[in-house]
C-alpha cells in the first residue's frame, strides 16, 4: 500500500513537473514553413524565406511579443517535425483539416481561399466535376488536402502526388498529368509565370468542409494550448489594427482572408 | 550553347554557384562519414573474428539489418524515428528536445550501411592475416594492444584498401538520397535548378558529371594510397 | 595469464570455457541490447496494432509488395539481355567498341541511381514532342516504365562488368585446350567457358539481385507506388512511425530469405568444386 502511494505521489510529482513545463512562458518560438508554395512561402535568390506566411508569422509574433525564428522544412516531414520539437509552430498554408487534427492542433484560420482545377491549354476537360474528370491522371502535393479532395471525391481521376509544388508543375507542363489540383491563388500565380504557360485554370472547386476545413491556421503541438491560444488572440488582434490588410495588399489585390 | 553557359554561371543569374555548393556538401558529408563509418566497421570485424559465439553473433545481427534494409528506408527510420526517439529522451533527461538535422540523420543512416559493408571487407582482410603473424608478435613479447597497433593494422589497411576503396565510391554515390530529406546536396540543388528554369534534363546530366568526375578524381587518389600501401611488397 | 599455465589434469577443458571474459560480456551485453530493441519494437507493432489502420493500409502495402517484386524481376531480367552487348564490347579487342561499352559502364556506375532516374524521368518530360513523335510518349509518360527503363540500363551496366570479370577469370588453358580440341570459339564460349564463368559469377550476381531490391526503393521518389511508396503514402497520412518499420521487417525477410536461398543454390551447384 505504501508502495503505491509513493507511486501514486512521484506520478502526480511527475504531472506537475510536465504541466508546469508546458505551462511554461513563451519567450522565443520557432515556426517551421516549407518555402516552395508561392507566393505563401518561398525562398527568395539570396536563400531567404519569404511570402504571405512569413510576413505574417512575423507580425503574428510582433504580437504576441515573442522572439521568432523560422526555419524551413519539407512538406511531407512537417508534422513529423512539429511533433518531435524541431519547431513549436507550423505556418505554412496548412489548413485546418478534421485528419490533422487527430494528430495536431490548430489555431483559428489566417486565410481561406478555395482550391482550383488546372490543365494544359489544350486540354478537352470542360470542367471540374467528377464526370469531367472521369479517366483522367490528376496531380496534388502529397498529404494535402487537394491529395484528398482528388481521392476522396474524384474517385474515377488516378492520382499521383508529388513531395513539393515544383515536381507536379513539371509533370503538368510536360503531360504526364492531364490536370493537378491545389490552391486557386497558388495556381493563378503559377499561371502568370513563364512556366505557367502551358497551362489553364479550367475552374475553381467548391470546398467541402470535411476535407478542406476552414482555412489555413497555425499547426501547434495538441500540448501546448497555451500557444495555440497565443496564436488564435494575435491572428484577431492583426485583423483588427490592420497591420493584416497591409501585408495582405503587399501580395493580393483581394482579402484572402475569406468568409 | 551560349544559353547553357548562362545557366551555369556563378552569381544571381546562373546556377554554377549553388551546384558548386552541393558539390561540397556532397564531399563534405561523405568524409565526414567515412571516419565514423570505418571506426563502426573496424570494431564489428573485430568483433565478428572473436572467438566468442555470444559476440559473433551480436555483430551478425548488425550486418544483417544494415545491409538488408533499403538505404533509403534506413534514411527515413533515422530521420522521422531518431528524432523522435531522440527528442522524447532528451526532453526527460535535459527539459528540451534535441534536433536530429538532415545532415545528422544523413550521416548516421551512411555511417551505419557503410560500416556493415565495411566490416565484411575488414573480416576477410582479418582472414588474411596468418596466425604466425599474431604467434611472433606474442614471441616478441608484444602486448595484445599493440600487437594489432604495429603488426596487425598496417596489414588490414593493405589487405582492406581495394574493398575499402570501392565502398568509398558507392558512399559517395548514395549521400544523393540525403537530397529526399531536404540536405542542400548537389541532387537537391539540382532539383531546385530544374524547378526554377524547367531545363531538366541539361541539369540532370551536369549533374551525373559532377558525380563521374567527383568518382574520377577519387579513383585517382585511391590508387595512389594503394601505391603507397603496397610500396613494401617489391612489385612496383 | 593464467592460461599458459602447464595443462592440469584434474581441470576439465570445459571449466575454462565458462569464464568471464571481457569479450563474453561485452557479447552478452550487446545481445541484450539486440533482444531489448527487437522486443521493445515487437511490443510497439503489437501494442499499436490498429484493425482500422490495417484495413485501410493493407492492401495498399500488399500491392506495393507486388510493384516491387514485378519491378525488380523485369529489370533484372531486362539487364540481363542489355547487359550481353556490353560484355562482348568489354571483352573485345576493338578499342572503339570496346570504349564505348566501358563508357556505358562507368557512367552507369559513377552515378547514383537517384540521379539517373531524375534524368530519365524528368529529362524525357523535357522532349515531349520528339518522344511523341517517335511513339515513345506512351512509354516515357508512365513513372514505372521510366523506373524500369533506369534500372534496367543500370543493373546491366553492374550485370555485365560481373559476368566479364567472371569470363576473364577463367584460365586461359581452358581457351587453349579447346582450340587445341578444334572447338569452334562460339562453341568453346558456349560449352567451356560461359559454365565455368557462371559459376564464379553466382555470388555476385545474388548480391546483384539484392542491391536492386534495395534500389527500387528509389521508384518511389517518382510516384510510383512501389512498397516504399504506399508506405511513405500510408506515413504521410497517419504520421505513424510503425507503417516505416513495417516495411523495414518486410525488406528485411525479403532480403534475408533470399540470401540464404541463394547460398543454398550456390553450394548446391559448387559442390563439385570443394576441396
Amino acid at each position: 500500500m505504501k508502495f503505491a502511494k509513493t507511486l501514486v505521489t512521484a506520478a502526480a510529482l511527475l504531472a506537475l513537473s510536465l504541466g508546469g513545463a508546458s505551462a511554461k512562458e513563451w519567450k522565443k518560438v520557432v515556426i517551421g514553413t516549407e518555402g516552395a508554395y508561392p507566393p505563401f512561402n518561398y525562398v527568395d535568390t539570396d536563400g531567404k524565406l519569404k511570402g504571405f506566411d512569413v510576413d505574417i508569422a512575423l507580425a503574428l509574433c510582433e504580437e504576441m511579443k515573442v522572439e521568432c525564428e523560422i526555419v524551413a522544412q519539407d512538406w511531407d516531414g512537417m508534422i513529423p517535425a512539429l511533433l518531435a520539437g524541431k519547431f513549436d509552430g507550423i505556418i505554412a498554408s496548412m489548413s485546418i483539416t478534421p485528419e490533422r487534427k487527430k494528430v495536431i492542433d490548430f489555431s483559428e484560420k489566417y486565410y481561406n481561399t478555395p482550391p482550383a482545377i488546372v490543365a494544359p491549354k489544350d486540354t478537352d476537360i470542360k470542367g471540374v466535376t467528377p464526370e469531367d474528370l472521369a479517366g483522367k491522371t490528376v496531380g496534388a502535393q502529397v498529404s494535402t488536402m487537394h491529395a484528398d479532395y482528388v481521392e476522396k471525391k474524384l474517385t474515377e481521376s488516378e492520382l499521383k502526388t508529388y513531395p513539393t509544388a515544383d515536381e507536379y508543375k513539371l509533370d503538368l507542363a510536360n503531360g504526364r498529368l492531364d490536370a493537378a489540383n491545389d490552391d486557386s491563388v497558388v495556381l493563378s500565380e503559377w499561371l502568370k509565370t513563364e512556366a505557367g504557360a502551358c497551362c489553364k485554370l479550367v475552374g475553381m472547386v467548391t470546398p467541402v468542409l470535411e476535407i478542406h476545413g476552414p482555412g489555413a491556421g497555425v499547426g501547434v503541438r495538441k500540448e501546448d494550448t497555451d500557444l495555440r491560444d497565443m496564436f488564435s488572440a494575435a491572428i484577431k488582434a492583426i485583423r483588427a489594427n490592420g497591420k493584416y490588410q497591409e501585408i495582405n495588399k503587399k501580395y493580393f489585390d483581394f482579402d484572402v482572408y475569406g468568409g | 550553347m551560349a544559353n547553357y553557359m548562362e545557366l551555369l554561371a556563378f552569381g544571381d543569374s546562373g546556377w554554377g554557384d549553388e551546384l558548386a555548393h552541393g558539390v561540397l556538401v556532397t564531399v563534405t558529408l561523405a568524409l565526414a562519414t567515412l571516419p565514423l563509418g570505418l571506426l563502426i566497421g573496424f570494431l564489428i570485424a573485430v568483433a565478428k573474428n572473436s572467438s566468442e559465439p555470444l559476440l559473433r553473433n551480436a555483430a551478425h545481427v548488425y550486418t544483417t539489418i544494415f545491409r538488408g534494409l533499403p538505404e533509403l528506408l534506413t534514411l527515413f527510420l533515422i530521420y522521422y524515428g531518431g528524432q523522435m526517439a531522440m527528442s522524447a529522451l532528451w526532453r526527460l533527461l535535459f527539459g528540451h528536445p534535441f534536433e536530429v538535422n538532415s545532415y545528422l540523420a544523413g550521416m548516421i543512416a551512411l555511417a551505419l550501411m557503410f560500416s556493415s559493408y565495411a566490416s565484411e571487407v575488414f573480416l576477410s582482410a582479418f582472414k588474411g592475416i596468418t596466425v604466425g603473424q599474431y604467434e611472433g608478435a606474442y614471441a616478441l613479447g608484444l602486448s595484445r594492444f599493440r600487437t594489432m597497433l604495429l603488426i596487425i593494422l598496417p596489414q588490414l589497411v593493405r589487405l582492406a584498401l581495394p574493398g575499402l576503396s570501392n565502398l568509398w565510391l558507392i558512399l559517395l554515390k548514395d549521400t544523393s538520397l540525403v537530397s529526399v530529406i531536404g540536405l542542400t546536396d548537389l541532387l537537391r540543388n539540382t532539383n531546385i535548378a530544374v524547378g526554377v528554369t524547367k531545363q531538366a534534363f541539361f541539369f540532370f546530366f551536369v549533374a551525373c558529371s559532377l558525380y563521374l568526375v567527383m568518382s574520377i578524381i577519387s579513383s585517382v587518389g585511391l590508387r595512389r594510397v594503394s601505391a603507397w600501401a603496397e610500396r613494401g611488397q617489391g612489385r612496383h | 595469464m593464467t592460461y599458459i599455465d602447464a595443462p592440469s589434469t584434474e581441470r576439465p577443458p570445459a571449466a575454462k570455457r565458462r569464464t568471464w571474459t571481457s569479450a563474453r560480456i561485452t557479447g552478452l551485453l550487446l545481445m541484450m541490447l539486440w533482444a531489448a530493441l527487437g522486443l521493445s519494437i515487437v511490443y510497439m507493432l503489437v501494442s499499436g496494432y490498429d484493425p482500422e489502420k490495417v484495413t485501410k493500409y493493407g492492401p495498399r502495402i500488399l500491392s506495393g509488395i507486388w510493384v516491387t517484386v514485378k519491378l525488380v524481376a523485369m529489370s533484372i531480367v531486362l539487364g540481363a539481355l542489355i547487359s550481353i552487348p556490353v560484355v562482348i564490347g568489354r571483352l573485345s579487342h576493338n578499342p572503339i567498341i570496346g570504349g564505348i561499352a566501358f563508357g556505358y559502364s562507368y557512367f552507369f556506375r559513377g552515378t547514383p541511381l537517384l540521379a539517373q532516374t531524375f534524368l530519365v524521368y524528368y529529362g524525357a518530360g523535357q522532349f515531349t514532342d520528339v518522344l511523341k513523335a517517335a511513339g515513345l510518349w506512351v512509354f516515357f509518360r508512365d513513372a514505372y516504365f521510366c523506373a524500369i527503363f533506369t534500372f534496367s540500363l543500370n543493373t546491366a551496366a553492374y550485370q555485365a562488368e560481373i559476368l566479364a570479370g567472371a569470363i576473364r577469370a577463367v584460365p586461359s588453358g581452358q581457351w587453349q585446350a579447346a582450340d587445341a580440341l578444334g572447338l569452334r570459339p562460339f562453341t568453346t564460349m558456349f560449352k567451356v567457358i560461359l559454365p565455368q564463368a557462371l559459376i564464379t559469377a553466382l555470388r555476385p550476381y545474388g548480391n546483384e539481385v539484392i542491391l536492386m531490391i534495395k534500389g527500387s526503393a528509389i521508384a518511389s521518389i517518382i510516384t510510383v507506388l512501389d512498397l516504399m511508396g504506399q508506405t511513405r503514402y500510408a506515413f504521410s497520412k497517419s504520421y505513424d512511425l510503425q507503417i516505416y518499420i513495417w516495411a523495414a521487417v518486410i525488406y528485411l525477410i525479403t532480403v534475408e530469405v533470399l540470401r540464404r536461398l541463394w547460398e543454398m543454390m550456390e553450394r548446391r551447384l559448387t559442390r563439385h568444386l570443394r576441396r
